[in-house]
């Protein structure tokens, strides 16, 4: 993943609150078996609108969303965050994410910045005629007025963006671990095994290929 | 014993702390991973990328639902016929072939066992009590009514689970949701989940894993649990528990995947283990009284949107939060309806009994018992009855439901999520209404501009017969 500290530029200013997966891709943009090309389908009921935000040429290929609270519910599908970056947004700012589609945004080096309703109004403002900046080493979001909004992060996240650390990597590293509690738990959990006796079972139902 | 009185989630969390760490994010090790078409051709391809393969295929299951189409899958001569949708084709065939080089397990479209992904794992005996379970799909909160930890990861997270069997996740705030009472005549699980929802909104449960309580979800059958455990996340919380009990186990037993003989005496035990102990606590508690519960609907375009049947489309003015004004006023403008507007004048073109939510056999079960000897009523356009397995619709054939429907006029279709999500052919035409007993009422979710309004099977087949939203009450006599 390519390692981020910090994204600057102009930002949508949105602030539409709710947003869902739904609207974010909608669901006949999942049939992809890639993660590019999604960037197309971004917002695509939004986009219906002549005037809208996300072809407004004062606005168009900002790398920052502002958004507002409860940003990206609904499904778990992770296409919201390809669909995202694949349009140009490398950060959203919003004062609330739903939990699943934080950890996606994250793992795919997409910044989730939490901020209260106030900055998010003030950033809006801002946003509607110049950039902001996002710092992930100062954990600061700056305008090129006098606006200064410290945020908070995990920090073992914000690790992994700003080195573009791969999990899984990190996780298989971690190998004698995950041995040692898997038999720790065939012992004290027997049962949890499954038995894969019908062999055949792999393979059940036709193949259409 | 002085040790410290522990609730459900933190039994089965600390059973499955593989690491924790300094910020006190754990390694949390995965017992059971299911895998559908939508969300997994990205992680496969990063496996491959990488040159990584699946750790424990034997903890893995995988079989396509979203896209399916829900017409017939097999020739009179049993010969499987093409997808038409060439996309839908390509992630069916990406699952085949992916699962066939990882050595998954799989259940394909023309398997008997064939079904959704969260009404399969349960009936298999895939999904046990004090698991942790997960799958790339929201609706894993289901598993949870048997007492499993279960939620929906993003296609990474697939990829991680894949690879190392285990998530690094932090712990969730409790809340406890507790449904005293008795449930009074034709009110059902799936009303029940939906006046939770409208109490503690969409958002009312993020960060939070929800356990069910109270007398209401202790007589609920396991399928009614599994309703109401299915929409924990359509109110924010990423997983929903029920305390596995004697119904639990009773429901287990004999099912192909779960253990059996020694292993089984073994298992149980552990189980009884679980429940939450005396004077344990929860970050939040919420309680319902089941003598409030009317069989309950959705108004508009967010499942916290809820009303009784007997209630009026509310006007956006009365909502206090301008945020939420804004919002009912774009929702009523999405509906098409007009403010105090009774919910029962509101006519429908589009059945739909189906989806994880509500497409087990007891579902088919209270659907038939409202149709039996009725007609779907001349307005409606289509009335689809979607069996959430293959095996779920060779029972109900077994039992003459399927007689019963299509009698009545409704159509008979193959499993899959069908018309819950706008993925395959099954959708709702744009400005027309469904009852739907799915789980999802957003913009666009049955296809664009379609309207939805979330109900219980009973309160679908009741919208069937009468071509309108309908007090299913008025037609049960009793
Ligand atoms: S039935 Fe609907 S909610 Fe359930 S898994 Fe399928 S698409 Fe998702």
């Amino acid at each position: 993943m390519e390692p981020v500290s910090k994204v600057e530029g102009g930002a949508y200013p949105w602030g539409a609150k709710n947003i869902d997966t739904d609207i974010i891709i909608p669901a006949h943009w999942l049939k992809t078996v890639s993660r590019e090309g999604l960037g197309q389908g971004a917002f695509e009921a939004v986009r219906q609108d002549p005037d809208n935000l996300f072809d407004d040429p004062a606005h168009a290929g900002s790398p920052i969303l502002i958004a507002g609270e409860n940003f990206g519910c609904g499904s778990s599908r992770e296409h919201a965050a390809w669909a995202l970056k694949d349009m140009g947004i490398r950060a959203v700012i919003a004062p609330s994410y739903s939990d699943i589609f934080s950890g996606n945004a994250f793992k795919n080096g997409l910044v989730a910045v939490v901020l209260p309703q106030p900055a998010i109004d003030r950033l809006i403002e801002v946003a509607k005629t110049d950039p902001v900046t996002i710092d992930l080493e100062t954990m600061t979001v700056t305008t090129p007025f006098q606006d200064r909004f410290a945020f908070e992060m995990d920090p073992f996240r914000r690790e992994c963006l700003m080195e573009g650390l791969d999990e899984v990597g990190l996780t298989l590293a971690r190998d004698t671990a995950i041995s040692k509690y898997e038999s720790e738990v065939a012992d004290a959990r027997p049962w949890l095994k499954r038995e894969r006796a019908d062999e055949s079972l792999a393979v059940a139902g036709n193949r259409r290929t | 014993m002085a040790s410290k009185p522990l609730t459900l989630y933190e039994k089965i969390w600390a059973a499955h702390v593989v690491e924790r760490r300094p910020d006190g994010t754990c390694l949390i090790y995965i017992d059971r991973h299911l895998v559908h078409e939508v969300t997994s051709p990205q992680a496969f391809e990063g496996l491959r990328a990488n040159g990584r393969s699946v750790r424990r295929p034997d903890l893995t299951l995988a079989v396509p639902d979203h896209n399916l189409p829900t017409t017939a899958r097999m020739d009179a001569q049993g010969r499987p016929l093409p997808i038409a949708d060439a996309q839908s084709a390509q992630q069916l065939a990406a699952l085949e072939r992916n699962v066939a080089e990882f050595g998954i397990d799989y259940f394909g479209a023309t398997a008997p066992e064939q079904g959704i992904v969260h009404v399969v794992g349960p009936e298999q005996g895939f999904t046990l009590p004090g698991t942790t379970l997960v799958c790339g799909d929201s609706h894993t909160s289901a598993h949870g009514a048997l007492g499993a930890l279960a939620f929906g990861i993003g296609t990474s997270e697939v990829e991680h689970v894949l690879a190392t069997q285990t998530l690094l996740l932090s712990p969730s705030k409790t809340m406890e949701v507790r449904v005293d009472g008795t449930l009074g005549h034709g009110v059902s699980a799936k009303d029940v989940v939906l006046a939770i929802i409208g109490r503690i909104g969409a958002a009312g449960g993020t960060g939070y894993v929800i356990e069910y309580t109270g007398d209401v979800i202790r007589n609920l059958s396991i399928e009614g649990r599994l309703t109401v455990s299915n929409m924990s996340i359509e109110g924010g919380a990423r997983a929903g528990l029920i305390a596995p009990d004697e119904a639990t186990y009773a429901y287990l037993k004999g099912r192909p995947m779960a253990p059996a003989g020694e292993a089984w005496a073994q298992a149980v035990a552990w189980w009884r283990t679980l429940p939450t102990d005396p004077g344990a606590t929860y970050d939040r508690v919420v309680t319902l009284e089941a003598s409030d519960i009317a069989p309950s609907l959705t108004w508009g375009t967010s499942p916290e949107d809820v009303v009784p049947i007997t209630g009026v489309v509310p006007d956006p003015e009365s909502f206090a939060d301008p945020a939420k004004r804004e919002a009912a006023r774009k929702s009523l403008d999405y509906m098409g309806l007009a403010p105090g507007t009774r919910m029962q004048d509101i006519a429908v073109e589009n059945i739909f009994i189906g989806s994880c939510t509500n497409s087990r056999i007891e579902d088919l079960r209270a659907a038939a018992a409202v149709v039996n000897g009725r007609r779907v009523a001349d307005g409606v356009r289509q009335a689809l009855i979607v069996p959430g397995s293959g095996l779920v619709k060779r029972q109900a054939e077994a039992e003459g439901l399927d007689r019963i429907f299509i009698d009545a006029g409704f159509e008979w279709r193959e499993p899959g999520c069908s018309m819950c999500l706008a993925m395959n052919p099954d959708k709702v035409p744009a400005g027309q209404r469904c009852a739907s007993t799915s789980n999802r009422n957003f913009v666009g979710r049955q296809g664009p501009g379609a309207r939805t309004h979330l109900v219980s099977p009973a309160m679908a087949a009741a919208a069937a017969v009468t071509g309108r939203l309908t007090d299913v009450r008025d037609l049960m006599g009793g």
